[in-house]
């Protein structure tokens, strides 16, 4: 596949639009679907399935550890309980429900990470959630879904209604344009190449997939050949893509809007002891972020097309 | 968390196997004496087992089993609609025993009951044993809940009690904490959506043992007054005698209760009750008997 950087121009879209709509259409088909939210209607934009099964929606109020417990409780009554909060509270506050109610009792709960990564850029790293991808991918038996676009969002939420285990899923807010391949399918542990490369390999997950092409752009605009790897779940990895990667190009950079023990510390992971390969992390390091909105926030942690040249750059001269 | 949780402080082979009778429910159709006596004979049993396997394992929480134990055995030989062959019918009623490390004594319930293999009970906490130190349901068909972190069987029992008020079943959640679990905040946030929303077929019942692993509760972070806490927050509240089996079954019948309100249970109980040494006693949270302790208590276990 050979799908080149969209244009600047291209439409943006935010994709709890695809997570709403795929819910109200899932929730017509089965029953079952339920909803507990945080007193997070509005912001995880639920009103359309609230005007069309009121009585399927469970709004704990402002209560996170109770959210996931009634979620694990809904799942043992029968239901396909998807939990919906802003990332940042369902994730710290809840973890240990996390962790026990749904992941070591392997129920079937969607966890729906709303506003992730810096998406609340202005309102400071209270409610940045930067942290989730590397806590989360540390929790046995749980899938990590960080969809790239509407189309991956769309795909992402209909799989997890059947999944039968623990899922969490990432939504973004911010503006993504579209950047799966007519026809994609989403499936857990299967990286999708949207460009071909040879020199270096790129890969990216979730709002970064569209960056990641932008620099591949630019990139062969200098004649360095790299291949993007969308990496849609941080748990399970691709592994045999990486490997390929690993063998057929310079080394890897890994891109997230998160920080960089999350995607990069799971492929550094996986990596180290089956083919040690160069690498660089393109992310938030070890700190936490400044005030700003988030397009600036991702510039100024290098999250952008020229800071993942650059990253592509490095590890091409160090061959 | 002490080191007595950690190290195995007897020495296994030197104790001795003891095997279980499995009584099942009290039968359909028995007096309320005979339902009783059945309730009291499965007590005795569950306790008898309960203090060996502890002895054996050389770790446990005799205390909080033992104020328990007669809570669970009222649930499931006579209160619960639920039988080892029903456990994937929908509309079994559910228990959770969210106070997780009572985990021998429900264990040793299910077995006498006739959910557990009995034999399987000798594997308590050996390696890649099913019975682990807290229950987990994926390892147990008849454990609804995984539970050892404070806090969480409760919320979870909400979960099921909703999806019982979505589906118009009249399927029931019982629900055990501890008291001292009752510090945890995420109980009164599911207090909280239980009483708001009405969810009259989930009980919740309170082992009020009144000591905690470290301290009397009430010299920890007090509950008092805990009635009046539990009716503010929207619960019918009922006080009993949580090891007489005849209060305790009248008391499980009037679930759901009239009102539509959620039922609180405030179980009255002593800590390692019957026994003469540990009733009542904090030292008994997580103590292993010594083999002149286990004797003791096995002899006061047959003329209590």
């Amino acid at each position: 596949m050979t799908a080149i950087a969209p244009p600047p121009a291209a439409a943006l879209h935010d994709c709890r639009d695809a997570w709403i709509a795929t819910l109200v259409e899932l929730a017509a088909e089965d029953s079952r679907i339920v909803v507990v939210v945080n007193d997070s209607v509005g912001s995880s934009k639920l009103g359309p399935f609230q005007d069309a099964f009121p009585d399927r929606l469970v709004n704990v109020g402002i209560a996170e550890q109770d959210m996931v417990g009634v979620g694990a409780g809904l799942a043992n009554g029968g239901k396909v309980p998807f939990v919906s909060a802003a990332a940042c509270f369902l994730t710290a506050r809840a973890m240990e429900q996390i962790k026990v109610d749904a992941a070591y009792s392997q129920h079937h709960i969607v966890l729906v990470g709303q506003s992730p990564g810096m998406a609340y850029g202005e309102l400071g790293p209270t409610h940045h959630s930067i942290e989730d991808l590397a806590w989360l991918r540390t929790i046995p038996g749980l899938t990590v879904i960080v969809p790239s676009d509407r189309v991956e969002t769309a795909q992402a939420i209909r799989w997890a209604a059947g999944a039968g285990s623990p899922v969490y899923v990432r939504v973004s807010r911010m503006g993504v344009p579209d950047v799966m391949p007519e026809g994609y399918r989403f499936q857990p542990g299967r990286a999708v190449e949207l460009h071909a490369g040879s020199d270096v390999t790129i890969v990216a997950t979730g709002t970064t997939v569209s960056r990641a092409l932008e620099a591949a752009g630019s990139l062969a605009d200098d004649g360095v050949s790299a291949r993007v790897l969308a990496m849609p779940t941080i748990k399970p990895l691709d592994g045999p893509a990486l490997l390929a990667a690993a063998r057929e190009t310079a080394g890897i950079v890994t891109v997230e809007e998160a920080l960089t023990s999350g995607l990069g510390g799971a492929v550094a992971e996986y990596l180290a002891p089956r083919h040690p390969t160069r690498m660089r992390f393109v992310g938030v390091p070890d700190t936490f972020a400044p005030t700003g909105s988030v397009g600036w926030l991702m510039d100024h942690f290098g999250i952008s097309p020229a800071g993942i040249a650059a990253a592509a750059l490095e590890v091409v001269a160090a061959r | 968390m002490t080191i007595e949780d950690l190290v195995p402080q007897v020495d296994p082979d030197a104790v001795p196997v003891d095997t279980l009778r499995v009584l099942g429910r009290v039968p359909v159709g028995a007096s309320r004496e005979e339902a009783v006596a059945h309730l009291a004979e499965a007590a005795r049993l569950v306790r008898r087992r309960d203090i060996e396997m502890v002895r054996a394992a050389g770790l446990g929480h005799i205390g909080g089993e033992f104020s328990v134990i007669d809570i669970l055995v009222t649930l499931y030989l006579h209160a619960l609609n639920t039988s080892p062959e029903q456990l994937g019918d929908p509309e079994r009623d559910r228990f959770i025993l969210s106070k997780g490390h009572a985990a021998a004594a429900l264990y040793t319930t299910l077995a006498v009951a006739g959910f557990l293999p009995p034999d399987e009970l000798s594997t308590f906490m050996q390696p890649q044993s099913a019975l682990n130190g807290h229950p987990a349901r994926t390892k147990i068909a008849a454990v609804e809940a995984s539970t050892g972190p404070l806090g969480h069987g409760l919320p979870i029992a909400v979960g099921t009690a909703f999806a019982g008020k979505l589906d118009s079943s009249a399927r029931r959640t019982f629900v055990v904490v501890g008291d001292g679990e009752l510090q945890e905040g995420s109980n009164w946030e599911a207090l909280m959506t239980a009483g708001n929303h009405q969810l009259s077929h989930l009980c919740v019942i309170v082992d009020r043992n009144r000591l905690q692993q470290g301290a009397r509760v009430d010299q920890t972070n007090d509950l008092e007054p805990l009635g009046d806490k539990l009716a503010a927050f929207g619960m019918e509240v009922v006080d009993v005698d949580g090891h007489d089996h005849g209060a305790l079954l009248d008391v499980f019948a009037d679930v759901p209760a009239p009102s539509g309100r959620p039922t609180a249970v405030i179980a009255h109980t002593m800590k390692g009750h019957p026994i003469s040494f540990m009733s009542d006693n904090v030292a008994w949270h997580h103590k292993v008997p010594s083999p002149d302790e286990l004797t003791q208590a096995l002899a006061e276990l047959e003329t209590s």
